[in-house]
């Protein structure tokens, strides 16, 4: 077993610096590192484990063969992929026909199916009235620093508690895992009033991006999944590494890290989407207009403004989610699914 | 075994001391980060939301205590009780859609061959914009004159409703919006956890002649049951702390009728100045979510 990471032991540390394997995302380690890492796989890799085989669900195979089966099933389908449209889709598309529709237009009854003229000048016009590049602008720097943030602190914190296990480690975990059963709304006005005037230093954070960073990375539930997956990387690994005279650092960028992708991919998007759709916290943390992310400029500024424009505004908030979405969708629904089922 | 003994001998040396102090001061050189962040942004917050529900503070000179004054004052508050009674009635109503309704929907999309990209990533679709969005949305489709809705019912000449201005439909507008951009979520989950059901269960239940809804009643519901179990408890801690939507949409009116626990709370700290107020009215949401949450922990443990 100790063959599988020797081609590290022989010249020190460097040469596991080329061997680094370098995963596409979620396919777990690379083959460079050999038998140990080979037969090791991440957590994450689990959920699809059942998707080799024939799968069958209620229904069995030869009923939907009959004919009767097959009408009833080409009805349902056809139920459910039309009332998904129209429960899901058909509201999107109201905003953004509407938006591109004129005020008189908006208000007649019955309302027009298709606006009347493409008219994207409201767009233009909702990006200048509202600044929503400024909203944009914000909303970008909170969510990066929010994730850069995160990963730094719970990936090393989850390191320490995994693989150097100090004392007192059990009782620091189980400390962070507790904020996990304290819902975020009842400690609002306490968090507050800490951003506000923080103790020992007495600084004011407010209006300052340093008030969605510093809360963001302490997450428990990042600082579980990731301790999780560090839990199931083999000991033989590091120890080879540890002998080589590897530091912890060291052992941590090289070697945990790169096998960890999957996970840091889903932790990732997490904390981005976190930043991006909270609501309440950036609307007390963040008072200044010029400070404001997108959801809560557009909403403050919301009642001042003609519908078609606000239609136009909640459009521009809603693409890059949905961009993030298209891109990252795999991870995002792995993410889902791996807090919900263990946690 | 060798390697154990090894190591337990050199565990006494003075060499095995230092490395492991020096183990030590670097575990926790990496904790530092996490161990800061969480002792000023949650445990320092939970400790002073106790101290906050039974002091008075100005924020000039030192908080004064004033024992239960201020719960005094938050339960003497003509919103208190709707607050509550609205809490409770939008955690129940949006459990009896937005709980059933996931699980059918799952059971459905399940069976599917075909469109199943297309139907996931739809129904996560609302789950993915930002809250606001979605809220903001609703309220023009909700608005009595142009809304969508209104325009729907007139289409099939059914009378208008005021939706968000009438006590009667204030808060059932709430848990629709809350609905609409939650389901996604439950409806994923569900998926996953039916797809581990094992075929042959389906198989041995149809040999003994199960109908459809019967191998539903013996083979899929026992085979969820955790996680439909731990799904109800985080949906009903999630729904309680309901805020956005009656923030954004009525500003806890027409009449109290949308005013909830969550969004008195914040009138109470930033619309009256009275924090006290406020951490007594979140000291009691915390102990009514940390029942469901000790619930919660207690079933997830057991399995």
């Amino acid at each position: 077993m100790s063959n599988s990471t020797g081609q590290s032991s022989g010249t020190g540390v460097r040469p596991s610096r080329s061997a680094r394997p370098v995963p596409p995302p979620a396919s777990g380690p690379g083959k460079a590192q050999g038998a140990v890492v080979r037969r090791f796989r991440g957590p994450g890799r689990k959920a699809g484990e059942n998707t080799g085989r024939e799968f069958r669900g209620l229904v069995s195979p030869h009923t939907l063969n009959t004919t009767r089966g097959r009408v009833i099933y080409w009805a349902v389908l056809v139920t459910v992929v039309v009332s998904f449209t129209v429960i899901f889709v058909f509201p999107l598309y109201w905003m953004v026909t509407g938006a591109l529709k004129s005020p008189e237009d908006l208000a007649q009854m019955p309302p027009s199916l298709f606006p009347e003229s493409l008219n994207f000048d409201v767009y233009k016009e909702a990006w200048d009235q509202l600044d929503l590049g400024l909203f944009l602008r914000n909303t970008v720097v909170y969510a990066a620093g929010a994730w850069l943030f995160t990963l730094a602190v719970d990936v090393s914190a989850a390191y320490a508690l995994s693989k150097l296990r100090p004392v007192l480690g059990k009782a620091v975990l189980g400390l962070m895992l507790s904020t996990l059963m304290i819902p975020p709304m009842v400690i609002l006005l306490p968090a507050y009033l800490t951003v506000k005037d923080l103790p020992i230093f007495g600084w004011n954070l407010l209006n300052t991006p340093w008030a969605i960073w510093l809360p963001a990375a302490a997450n428990g539930f990042f600082i579980f999944l990731l301790k999780r997956f560090f839990d199931s990387i083999p000991r033989e690994l590091l120890e080879a590494a540890e002998m080589d005279g590897a530091t912890p650092a060291r052992i941590l960028w090289s070697i945990v890290l790169p096998v960890s992708r999957p996970i840091l991919g889903v932790v990732s998007i997490l904390s981005v989407m976190n930043v991006w759709k909270d609501f309440v916290w950036p609307l007390l943390v963040q008072p200044d207009t010029d400070k404001m992310p997108i959801s809560v400029g557009i909403s403050s500024l919301s009642a001042q403004m003609p519908q078609n424009v606000l239609m136009a505004a909640l459009v521009i908030a809603s693409i890059p989610a949905i961009v993030i979405f298209l891109f990252f969708q795999r991870s995002i629904m792995a993410g889902l699914t791996a807090g919900s089922l263990k946690g | 075994m060798t390697a154990m003994t090894v190591r337990g001998s050199r565990r006494r040396t003075p060499g095995a001391v230092r490395r492991g102090v020096r183990r030590n001061l670097t575990a926790y050189g990496f904790l530092c980060g996490a161990l800061i962040c969480f002792a000023f942004f949650s445990w320092y917050p939970m400790v002073r939301e106790f101290l906050l529900s039974f002091q008075k503070t100005n924020f000039v000179g030192p908080p004064e205590w004033v024992g239960l004054d201020n719960f005094r004052t938050v339960a003497e508050d003509s919103a208190f009780g709707p607050a509550w009674a609205n809490t409770a009635m939008f955690t129940l109503l949006a459990l009896i859609v937005g709980y059933a309704v996931p699980f059918v929907t799952a059971i459905v999309l399940n069976e599917l061959r075909h469109a199943k990209a297309y139907l996931r990533f739809v129904v996560y679709l609302p789950v993915m914009l930002p809250p606001a969005v979605a809220v903001l949305l609703f309220k023009w489709f909700y608005d009595p004159g142009p809304g969508l809705f209104n325009q729907v019912l007139d289409l099939v000449h059914l009378p208008g409703l005021s939706w968000l201005d009438s006590t009667d439909t204030a808060l059932i507008s709430l848990v629709i919006v809350s609905t609409w951009m939650n389901l996604g979520t439950g409806t994923l989950i569900y998926l996953a956890a039916l797809q581990s059901i094992p075929s042959d269960l389906y198989e041995a239940a149809e040999l003994d002649g199960a109908g459809l809804f019967r191998r539903v009643w013996h083979v899929t519901i026992p085979q969820t049951k955790l996680i439909l179990l731990v799904m109800l408890l985080l949906q009903i801690v999630a729904t309680m702390q309901v805020f956005i939507e009656p923030y954004l949409l009525t500003g806890g009116g027409p009449e109290n009728a949308t005013v909830t626990v969550a969004y008195l709370m914040y009138q109470y700290a930033f619309s009256f100045g009275n924090f006290g107020g406020g951490g007594a009215l979140g000291l009691m949401l915390m102990i009514v979510l940390m029942i469901f949450s000790a619930v919660y922990l207690r079933v997830s443990r057991d399995n």
